[in-house]
């Protein structure tokens, strides 16, 4: 698998815990989306199953927040994440 | 000016930073938010901020800028801290500068509304015998959407 034909995919705060996963690659292939990508991660079953729907998954391709019908090109930088609480 | 750091942060010398951006300005407004004892948990001692490197300082930028084409914004300077912080610590601060202060409130709680549901940063409770991620409020969501 070379490094060009990957999709970096980020967790972070509660849902980094849960997974026990800070990032992942997986391999791009054509039409994937990021919910596409959510999905087949929830499929992993165990925590990942949270990914399907339980709990609001907030999506950042390439750092910028888009929706689940983004189409993931291969180099990109996935994120998911839990709606975020700072200030 | 947009920071995000560990380290405290002094406000006296960002308004100093504020008060010497140049002529034209009239106003300063600046917010400090805190650690707070009670949020979703009671008996709160502290909290550990995450954030999304990189991503943070895009979005609050473009806060910034998004202000900025609003109101009159001579400059603004935007500092918020992450890892472990304790009861009492300053958590963030906003300030901003302008010929007037309509455009400076108004600029200075945009930015802060706007970051709260926007910027990737995750705050988790610290008690003393628990932990806790904190759950988005929807009076932010509220709040934040009342500027648009």
């Amino acid at each position: 698998m070379s490094a060009d034909n990957t999709i970096t995919v980020k967790f972070f705060a509660r849902l980094r815990e849960e997974l026990d996963t800070a990032s992942l690659t997986v391999e791009a292939e054509s039409d994937l989306t990021a919910g596409k990508l959510l999905q087949s991660l929830a499929a992993r079953g165990g925590s990942w199953t949270q990914l399907a729907g339980a709990h609001p998954v907030m999506i950042a391709v390439n750092q910028v927040m888009t929706k689940p019908d983004t189409v993931l090109q291969p180099g990109d930088e996935v994120a998911f994440f839990p709606p975020v609480t700072g200030g | 000016m947009i920071r995000v750091q560990q380290e405290d942060f002094d406000p006296a010398e960002e308004y100093r930073a504020l008060r010497d951006s140049g002529s034209g300005t009239g106003a300063i407004a600046t917010f400090t938010g805190l650690v707070r004892d009670s949020g979703d948990l009671k008996g709160v001692t502290g909290l550990f901020l995450e954030h999304y490197p990189g991503m943070t300082e895009q979005v609050i930028e473009g806060l910034v800028r998004e202000a900025s084409g609003r109101w009159d914004v001579r400059e603004a300077r935007v500092i918020h801290r992450v890892g472990s912080l304790a009861l009492g610590e300053q958590i963030v601060f906003v300030g901003v500068c302008s010929a007037h202060r309509g455009d400076a409130f108004a600029a200075c709680e945009f930015i802060m509304d706007a970051l709260k549901t926007s910027a990737p940063f995750w705050k988790k409770e610290i008690t003393g015998d628990s932990e806790h991620w904190v759950e988005q409020k929807a009076a932010d969501l509220d709040r934040s959407q009342s500027w648009e």
